[in-house]
């Protein structure tokens, strides 16, 4: 996969994973042509158009466009299959995931997108591991949240910062 | 008094609460400053906060660079809520473009080297993502020991970001390549997935890997069986399918391995057969592993049995009534008609059916799979279906849909009258798609059928009276009563109704098309010419004719004017000679086929394999392949005259359609061998007596193609030879398209010439040397 974006039916974006080394004026060139093309698209049109040289897979979720580049020898369908499977994984994270949860914890969506794929490929296949890996790196995060509060609350109470 | 930071979330609330455009601006710059100054300040608690703020407003399109330093502390920190967040914005601002890019393999190595486990994650992930070549081979033994790791969670993403090293730096296969046969035991689907990635990287990467690697298919196919003979599994089964994403990635790389190599085809035949067989098809994730089973036979040596059930399989996609399945059915299709033309054949009329598809994407493609499929025995019925097509059909396909069915109706007309009224349907219909060529083959095709001449002038007038506003039809329909009015007037056409037409009719229609907005200069053109010509091949006076023509001698239109002053004169001055002048036109002789170079340069753009995947036939690089403007010098054929009249008078006859070829040396057939066929044709420019141009195409009526043909001559010491570069090497069997070579002959002496051939090819198999001398060249080739 060369990279996946997720935007809303009125262009908006919410996520955006490159997975190949493009300047900042070229990904932005390619979302905004990219989320012009996928949005003029019917909704009984099928799920596949080329671009470029590339191959897009793109599947409407409610309000949000989930949207993969993938190359020539690339599998279509399979591609859709790794879409929908993010999707599970967001919904069962967030449960019952919308797009206001991918908009105010996007750092989440980014995280949980990275124990399913690695380097555009797919490196776990278990839904469960995936779940466990991302709830484990919260806990963690929480524990060195407290971590890092606690003493300062402290020396700020007894006038030492 | 520090100032509480917003936390992203009220940030968030804020951005959105904005109302206008502007005031959104307002709220990010603002908070923006506060964010730039945290940073100077140096604010460690919180910077984790400031940084994941600043990504969500460069998610938002705002810039975010003075963010990158931030990255490269957070990534340093010991904190792991710090890590996570350090990494994401790494990934996220500081690609391999960036300066401070390279800063983070230091923080990056101490982390995989003494991280957590998640920590170690975090790392990997980022440099399998943003790695740039440097970085990758500073810190390939570093993740290299990772493989051995014995967490799962570690080592499957070590082996993936082994797989992105492999794409940064190739020499880097070295390291990698090792580990894998023990990675290959692995029962981790997660590592087992990853494994198997990696070797089809190296595989692609190295002919010397993948022939390393072709030992492990036996072990590859037992992995598979056991996948597919497996019962459900909770955690890796979709819709009844185990693991789909492990087996679509096996069967890649059996793929791969099994292309042109006989053995590992054979090896991996049953497994496929069974793979074809019993995958549930109801749901998009067992169709997703037919489809790459599909592939993959077609692919590698596979029995011709197996080939047929994969096309099958195509086949019943066809008729599934998931778009997206029908999509990849006729995408599959197209990439197999060339090298499986009978098995795609069966499923023709589903393929057909598929044109009425609403989605362009699938009728574009099912109209690019039609056109492949015409062959001389279903040419009537195709055309037919095409052109009811073309009647409905979006615009943006009109054009390819047009070029098409002209192309296939001139590979495999069944009968002149059956081609004209193609074409003429087709220029009806879409007239204004058609492109510049059409009208020049129409009137060439004509031409040259003489017992069609009348059905094609009554055909084609009663069309013009009918719509004088596409142009090809128009030009073409104006040639033809030029040429043949008399033949209209007689009325006596027997194939189509009866055609009572008055000699004032033709010429109104023609004036109307002359006076019509709608028609181009060079439609114009052609109606003045025709109307010129029509005045020798009337009964009645030529005053109407006279003045238009004369009328015309003042247009604005330079080209017509010019025209028209030279008819004009015509009348006046020489109208003796008019008559000899506006003959019929003599049979034009057509250029051979050439390759169009162009055209083949942009499709290897689009080719990226050396392996040999079949190519996708698109009806425009079908096209060009055909370049009928004749290219090669002759003069017009003219009368004598005076020489100021005679330079006026040699543009009148320079019609644009395709001069007539100067031959008056007859051609040759010097060489035949079991349906290869050498024929010589000649051209002597008259600028040059003594330059002689002469032809040579080779034709091939046999059952097997001709390859590797060259072809070598050799003169006499007193002439000078030039021989240019042949138009291909394989003639294809059963009448395919000839290679043409132009050889150029000096002889200013007039020596009588003798001219010796050698040619090597492949043929039936086996290799074949001919060298003879032409003994029948006609003596006009020297004297």
């Amino acid at each position: 996969m060369q990279f996946m974006l997720l935007f809303s039916r009125q262009g908006k974006l919410r996520l955006q994973k490159w997975y190949v080394p493009l300047s900042d004026k070229e990904k932005k060139k390619i979302t905004r042509e990219l989320v012009q093309t996928v949005l003029a698209r019917k909704p009984k049109m099928c799920s596949f158009l080329e671009w470029r040289d590339l191959k897009i897979v793109y599947k409407r979720y409610a309000s949000l466009y989930f949207c993969c580049a993938i190359e020539d020898q690339d599998n279509e369908l399979i591609t859709l299959e790794i879409i929908h499977r993010y999707v599970e994984l967001l919904d069962k994270y967030f449960g019952s995931v919308c797009e206001l949860d991918i908009i105010f914890n996007f750092e989440k969506a980014y995280f949980i997108l990275d124990e399913f794929l690695l380097g555009g490929e797919v490196q776990e296949t278990s839904k469960k591991n995936v779940l466990k890996a991302i709830e484990q790196a919260d806990l963690l995060q929480e524990v060195s949240y407290k971590e890092a509060e606690t003493p300062r609350s402290v020396l700020e109470e007894i006038g030492l910062t | 008094m520090v100032v509480p930071s917003l936390k992203l979330q009220d940030l968030i609330e804020e951005i959105r609460g904005a109302k206008t455009q502007a005031q959104e601006r307002e709220v990010i710059q603002k908070e923006c400053a506060h964010i730039r100054a945290s940073f100077r300040d140096g604010d460690p608690l919180h910077r984790h906060r400031q940084l994941a703020k600043l990504l969500y407003v460069h998610m938002l399109g705002y810039p975010a660079h003075f963010g990158q330093m931030e990255c490269l502390k957070l990534i340093a920190s010991p904190r792991f809520s710090d890590k996570r967040m350090g990494y994401l914005g790494a990934m996220l601002l500081l690609d391999e473009r960036q300066d401070a890019h390279l800063l983070i393999t230091n923080s990056i190595k101490n982390d995989l080297s003494q991280g957590s486990q998640p920590v170690q994650g975090l790392a990997l992930c980022t440099l399998s993502t943003v790695g740039s070549a440097e970085m990758c081979r500073d810190l390939a033994t570093e993740v290299e020991k990772l493989l051995l790791q014995p967490s799962p969670y570690v080592r499957k993403k070590a082996v993936l970001t082994a797989v992105h090293m492999i794409r940064k730096v190739p020499e880097l296969s070295n390291i990698f390549l090792p580990p894998c046969a023990q990675l290959l035991q692995e029962r981790h689907h997660g590592i087992l997935l990853g494994t198997i990635t990696l070797i089809t990287e190296l595989c692609e990467g190295s002919p010397a890997a993948l022939r390393h690697f072709r030992k492990v298919v036996p072990q590859l196919v037992e992995i598979l069986r056991t996948l597919v003979t497996s019962g459900y599994s909770a955690e890796h089964s979709i819709s009844g399918v185990s693991d789909p994403f492990l087996q679509v990635q096996i069967l890649r790389l059996l793929r791969i391995l099994g292309r042109n190599h006989e053995d590992s085809s054979e090896t991996m035949n049953d497994l496929l057969a069974q793979v074809a067989t019993n995958t549930e098809t109801s749901r998009n994730a067992g169709n997703a592993v037919l489809l790459e089973t599909v592939l993959t036979i077609m692919d590698i040596r596979s029995a011709a049995g197996l080939r047929v059930l994969a096309v099958n399989i195509l086949g019943r996609f066809l008729l599934n009534s998931d778009k997206n399945i029908r999509y990849v059915a006729l995408t599959s299709l197209l990439r197999l008609v060339q090298s499986d033309h009978s098995a795609v054949q069966r499923h023709r009329s589903t393929v057909v059916e598929c044109l009425q598809e609403p989605d362009t994407s699938l009728s574009r493609r099912a109209l690019e799979l039609s056109l492949a499929l015409v062959n001389s025995s279903n040419v009537r019925s195709m055309t037919r279906e095409l052109q009811g097509f073309l009647e409905s059909c979006p615009p943006d396909l009109r054009a390819d849909c047009a070029s098409g069915i002209l192309l296939a109706a001139e590979r495999f007309a069944p009968t002149k009258r059956w081609h004209i009224d193609t074409i003429l349907h087709v220029l009806t219909t879409a007239g204004t798609h058609v492109r510049d060529d059409a009208v020049a083959n129409l009137t060439q095709l004509i031409g040259g059928a003489q017992e069609l001449h009348a059905y094609s002038v009554c055909r084609l007038y009663s069309a013009l009276a009918e719509d004088i506003s596409q142009q090809p039809l128009v030009q073409v329909a104006a040639w033809c009563i030029g040429e043949y009015g008399d033949l209209l007037l007689e009325g006596s056409c027997e194939e189509t109704e009866p055609l009572q037409v008055e000699e004032e009719e033709v010429l109104v229609l023609l004036e109307k098309v002359l006076q019509s907005h709608m028609s181009l200069p060079a439609t114009r053109g052609y109606a003045l010419t025709a109307l010129m010509k029509l005045s020798t091949r009337l009964r009645g006076d030529n005053n109407r004719i006279r003045q238009v023509v004369s009328i015309y001698g003042s247009c604005l239109d330079v080209e017509l004017q010019q025209r028209a002053v030279e008819y004009n004169t015509l009348f006046r001055k020489y109208d003796h000679m008019r008559a000899a002048i506006l003959e019929k036109m003599p049979l034009m002789e057509r250029g051979g086929p050439q390759v169009d170079e162009e055209a083949e340069e942009s499709k290897e753009a689009r080719l990226s394999e050396a392996a040999p995947v079949p190519t996708e036939p698109q009806a425009s690089k079908l096209l060009d392949l055909l370049d009928l403007l004749d290219g090669t010098s002759g003069d017009s054929q003219h009368p004598p005259l005076d020489p100021s009249p005679g330079g006026t008078l040699v543009h009148l006859l320079d019609l644009p359609c395709a001069p007539p070829a100067l031959a008056p040396i007859p051609n040759v057939k010097v060489f035949e061998r079991e349906g290869l066929q050498l024929n010589l044709s000649f051209a002597r420019p008259s600028e040059i007596p003594a330059l002689l141009l002469i032809t040579a195409t080779a034709t091939n009526s046999s059952g097997s193609d001709v390859t590797h043909f060259v072809c070598q001559a050799a003169v006499p010491k007193s002439i000078q030879l030039q021989l240019q570069a042949p138009s291909g090497d394989t003639v294809p069997a059963q009448g395919g398209l000839p290679i043409t070579q132009l050889l150029r002959i000096l002889n200013p002496n007039k020596a009588p010439l003798r001219l010796k051939l050698r040619l090597t090819y492949n043929h039936f198999g086996q290799s074949v040397q001919e060298i003879f001398e032409v003994n029948n060249l006609p003596l006009e080739t020297w004297q």
